[in-house]
């Protein structure tokens, strides 16, 4: 049986906002101390720091063999991924409401983007270079989908995302398509990168509606990348910027430890 | 005593059950620690207990770990199957027999007499853990690639269906450790024969 999602947001989701605010605000300032813990703690698990081949006094080792091993883990999961397999998608019915706001900072500090000033940046290894405003975007053809969002911290919900096709938009704009990666710039300062098989991805979309909506601030205004077959963290909202590279770009949580890939 | 090979357990028994030991560990810690960012349950695993300090560090060794479990798992089930050991100690299996031994260990008389022999209660306990953490591997595939292996993801009710199986699945590994270390606890010497064989 499943069991339905906690339904504690349903009943005071302002506390609940609020509390979940104050928690990542409370992560971000004590990341660096709990990394520090963590490999102290490591350091007591004498086998397990033996396993991964370092000296046991080498703390910086454990995690540059850990690093490496979630390095290996993208090309796991690249190697895993199926272009054609699709996300399971849903009745409206399903969706569940509200749906949780999660970012770096609380909902409070939610950046407000100015549609008429807002140009969108295309970069890199792409032939058509120009900027673009949302009203061009809208008049391109889209699509709507219900799928489930599935976050790193292991919760996950169903949300109703509508947009242009991603794969359609970097064709459209001349992308180099056997370029490896794509990477995204935020107007909330937060950036993150995918691998090209996942941008192409029939379901990736660049999500300009939420449940039929303008997306509003909250769920990343004026746009934002949606992809069910990533965590929630591989979906860069407030997008400003799009660059098609061969080098690696990395991302906010990623250059912290988060695996790059982070696919499902 | 029998003028049978002394031996107990033979190496690569001995080397894939501490393998196996040190991956649950690593497991378990971390995944307490990966919990704990979503205490779904409504509590929270204290965090001395657990491993990683934080989200990113636990889902690090969590996800290294795993290629342990998993290449370790198969080599021990590869052996078990191929040298005979699975059939001649794990069956067959009585539920009279079965019935009868616990009811012996309740009354603390279960014997242990013969370390090459292993009475129901252990046979079922042993069993129970294999299949136990089959299906922590195989609803761990389903939180970690829940896209990718959609026939597991529906035998496994969904992606929070395998997280609540791959949660209490993992209460349950933890739950036979315990019962195991007590057990070891009260005759040391099994420890002994897991160290050097005999």
């Amino acid at each position: 049986m499943i069991i339905k999602p906690p339904p504690r947001m349903a009943i005071d989701h302002q506390a609940v906002l609020n509390e979940a605010a104050s928690r990542i605000r409370r992560s971000r300032t004590i990341s660096q101390a709990g990394r520090r813990n963590f490999l102290r703690r490591s350091l007591t698990l004498g086998g397990i720091a033996m396993l991964t081949g370092c000296s046991l006094v080498d703390e910086a080792s454990v995690d540059t063999a850990l690093s490496r091993i979630s390095r290996i883990n993208d090309d796991v999961q690249g190697w895993l991924f199926n272009p054609n397999r699709l996300a399971p998608t849903y009745p409206e019915s399903m969706i569940t409401r509200p749906f949780p706001f999660n970012a770096y900072y609380g909902e409070d500090e939610v950046r407000e983007v100015e549609e008429s000033s807002f140009r969108l940046e295309v970069t890199g290894m792409v032939a058509d270079k120009r900027k673009w405003a949302l009203s061009e975007l809208r008049a391109m053809p889209q699509i709507d989908q219900v799928t489930r969002h599935i976050c790193v911290e292991g919760w996950s919900a169903i949300g109703k995302w509508g947009g242009v096709p991603f794969g359609n938009f970097l064709r459209h704009v001349g992308a180099d398509l056997s370029a490896k990666y794509v990477g995204f710039k935020c107007a909330d300062d937060y950036y993150t990168s995918i691998d090209m098989a996942t941008a192409l991805h029939p379901q990736t979309v660049l999500a300009l509606t939420y449940d039929g909506q303008p997306l509003p601030p909250k769920y990343g205004f004026p746009m934002k990348l949606r992809m069910p077959t990533k965590l929630g963290y591989k979906n860069p909202k407030h997008i400003q910027a799009i660059f098609v590279t061969n080098t690696y770009p990395g991302g906010y949580w990623e250059d912290q430890g988060y695996n790059w890939f982070g696919g499902s | 005593m029998s003028s049978q090979d002394p031996t107990v357990h033979p190496g690569w028994l001995r080397t894939t059950h501490w393998l196996n030991a040190i991956a649950v560990v690593v497991l378990i810690t971390s995944g307490w620690r990966i919990y704990n960012a979503t205490a779904f349950l409504g509590f929270s695993i204290p965090k001395g207990a657990t491993l990683g300090g934080w989200l990113g560090g636990a889902l690090q060794w969590h996800f290294a770990a795993m290629w342990v479990l998993a290449a370790n798992g198969l080599l021990y089930l590869g052996f078990n199957l191929t040298t005979g050991r699975l059939a001649a100690k794990f069956f067959p299996l009585s539920p009279k027999a079965l019935l009868e031994d616990l009811l012996a260990a309740v009354k603390g008389k279960l014997a242990h007499a013969d370390p090459q022999h292993y009475n129901m209660v252990q046979r079922l306990a042993y069993l129970f853990v294999m299949l136990d953490s089959v299906l922590l591997v195989l609803s761990g595939l389903v939180l970690w690639k829940s896209v990718q292996f959609p026939i597991l993801r529906e035998l496994l009710l969904g992606y929070e269906g395998a997280r609540r199986i791959h949660f209490f699945a993992m209460a349950a590994l933890a739950a036979f450790v315990a019962v195991h270390l007590v057990m070891v606890a009260l005759v040391p010497r099994t420890l002994l024969s897991m160290v050097r064989g005999r």
